[in-house]
């Protein structure tokens, strides 16, 4: 019995990247976040919806990665980029969800939409695209959501400060404002 | 002058955001409304562009934000020729205030107290969602002492029933059995006490926190859950015979604002809205988290889809929440409340009379808070409205370096177009109300 194991091992080639639909896996704190590339993105939520039961899409969000030093934990061969979409999708048949991590470059942060496979993408996409200045090619109606038509700027974007709006209170050229 | 036009930069900074006149009403505007559930292909979309009325039949207009039955600050565009609703655009934004930014400058410790305030109707289900995922990423979500995670199941369900209990008080306002809308306040109110007396606050309890919960249960808790699991089930008898089998009101309901499971699947529908159109989708019993898998109730589910179903699954749902917490004051262990990790922990208060080591720890926990490993998480529980997602990235420092909240009120709001097409603008008031948005956890 111990020869078969030992054999075994050595048999075994350096495991390769895991991949689903030819994206990339890896492993967060026990959950399962899938890779694909910014063009492969749409594809790959379609074979998911398609073939692995991936009937709902429930979240689609960003995240600037402008000033986050630790490490990314990409797999080898994802070049990290400034921004990220990430998608969730759940599947009510095999009760798992998976998450979809993909780079969009800071010099044209655009990607494809969703809306073609999950029509409940339209309200998220937006949001990312008020919020984080991602556009989806292909959406139907991108525009903002729930910051004004006229606001200038993407407020999640982290070289957008947090709110510290001039108040106008008579006595505010008095004091020395913090 | 288009509509468009004549609303940018005089009244509003809506712009672009607002529905488009009838003659702009392209093939695309129409796939999007109805192709995209149902499969339209742009030929067929384009078809559809010729039929109805024309322009001059029709007329657009604003319902909101302040409104007494948008359930705060939801703007509705209708299209309406006579009474009937032709096209529908929600406007989202106003209660906007960048809470999601805001979590960005807070510790996990003061997290809770910001997620709270998003969906304010069922706030304990935030702050649990968010301590969830913290508890994930610092890798201590299998040590979380059982006591601690059952007070938990037990306030959030407490949570559920004064959650439920309003929607059937402005539901019923909605509809125009103001009756109602009273006793659905005094009983949410009775709700609201007991977990006053629990955990020190009406709302935005920041109760549970990373790492388990604020304070144990007071002495006398048991006798006040106890009444006031008593005192509901009466209370909804009542309405049984005021609401549900009355023929007015279940003629308002009954069949209007109907969507089907494969539309609500496609639009990313959670909770009553999923559940109304007879798909059993339960996170509490098909993805248990803390410890669902141990209690015994049912997932209440509809047939047809429409604004009565959604209220009957609310109101069975609180019968479900009594029978969920009966099995908890059972089962419910002693121990400890938080875990007794030195590193989300602060030291006990008598601690800090008698040690320096102590009192600087307790400074330090409050002041830097604590550090959380890299990686990023999503966790989900299910709320009165559906699935409350939080997902969270760290970069190892001890504030979260983006925090998004799925609010399952934003995605469901999608639905309104689909369910609104057609009917009457009186059924309108009473499909918004059936969604159930809560605008907070809307816009963040």
């Amino acid at each position: 019995m111990a020869d078969d194991v030992a054999v075994e091992e050595v048999a075994t080639p350096v495991p390769e990247v895991e991949r689903v639909h030819g994206a990339p896996v890896t492993w967060s704190a026990g959950q399962r976040v899938l890779h694909p590339s910014r063009g492969d993105l749409p594809a790959v939520v379609r074979s998911l919806r398609d073939d692995d039961h991936f009937n709902m899409c429930l979240d689609v969000t960003g995240v600037d990665y402008l000033t986050y030093e630790a490490d990314r934990q990409l797999p080898p061969g994802v070049a990290p980029e400034r921004f990220e979409v990430v998608v969730t999708l759940m599947s009510h048949r095999r009760r798992e969800r998976v998450r979809l991590r993909t780079q969009v470059p800071e010099a044209d942060p655009t990607l494809g939409s969703l809306f073609d496979v999950h029509p409940g993408t339209e309200a998220m996409e937006r949001e990312v695209f008020d919020l984080f200045g991602i556009a989806f090619e292909g959406h139907p109606d991108l525009t903002r959501i729930l910051m004004p038509e006229d606001w200038v700027g993407h407020p999640l974007r982290k070289d957008q400060a947090i709110g510290r709006i001039p108040v106008q209170f008579k006595a505010a050229d008095r004091k020395d404002a913090r | 002058m288009s509509i468009t036009e004549r609303a940018s930069g005089i009244e509003t900074s809506e712009g672009s955001q607002e529905m488009t006149d009838r003659s702009s009403a392209n093939a695309e505007e129409l796939l999007r409304e109805l192709g995209a559930t149902l499969r339209l292909s742009e030929a067929e979309a384009a078809e559809l562009v010729g039929e109805g009325p024309s322009e001059d039949q029709t007329m657009i207009i604003n319902m909101g934000p302040q409104h007494p039955s948008t359930h705060g600050v939801l703007r509705l565009m209708l299209e309406l020729e006579g009474e009937t609703v032709l096209r529908t655009k929600p406007i989202v934004g106003y209660l906007h205030t960048g809470m999601e930014k805001t979590g960005e400058d807070l510790t996990y410790l003061q997290g809770p107290t910001n997620v709270t305030r998003m969906d304010y109707a069922a706030p304990l289900f935030n702050e649990l969602v968010f301590s969830l995922t913290t508890e994930k990423l610092l890798g201590i979500d299998e040590d979380i002492p059982a006591r601690a995670q059952w007070i938990r199941m037990l306030l959030t369900e407490i949570n559920r029933i004064t959650s439920n209990l309003l929607f059937l008080a402005t539901n019923g306002m909605d509809v125009g059995a103001v009756s109602m809308m009273l006793y659905g306040w005094r009983d949410r109110e009775e709700g609201l006490r007991l977990l006053e007396m629990i955990t020190g606050l009406r709302m935005n309890h920041n109760y549970i926190r990373p790492g388990g919960v604020a304070a144990d249960l007071p002495d006398g808790w048991r006798d006040a859950v106890l009444t006031f699991i008593d005192g509901v089930p009466p209370s909804l008898d009542e309405y049984d015979v005021l609401l549900t089998g009355q023929p007015i009101y279940r003629e308002r309901l009954q069949g209007v604002g109907v969507i089907t499971a494969q539309e609500a699947i496609a639009l990313g529908a959670t909770g009553p809205i999923l559940r109304s159109t007879g798909v059993p989708w339960d996170l509490r019993r098909d993805m248990p988290y803390l410890f669902y898998e141990q209690v015994d109730f049912d997932v209440v589910v509809g047939t047809y889809g429409d604004c009565f179903d959604r209220y009957a699954i609310r109101i069975n749902e609180i019968r479900e929440a009594i029978k969920i917490i009966r099995q908890i004051l059972d089962l419910l262990p002693p121990g400890d409340y938080r875990i007794q990790d030195k590193k989300v922990t602060p030291p006990p208060r008598a601690r800090i009379d008698e040690s320096m080591e102590a009192l600087i720890h307790h400074f330090k926990i409050f002041t830097e808070g604590f550090k959380v490993p890299v990686g990023e998480a999503y966790m989900a529980v299910e709320s009165p409205r559906g699935e409350l997602g939080c997902y969270i990235v760290s970069d190892g420092s001890s504030k979260p370096y983006r925090m998004h909240i799925r609010g399952p009120s934003f995605v469901n709001l999608q639905t309104l177009p689909h369910m609104m097409r057609g009917g009457l603008i009186a059924d309108a008031v009473a499909i918004i109300s059936s969604v159930d948005p809560i605008m907070g956890e809307v816009d963040r």
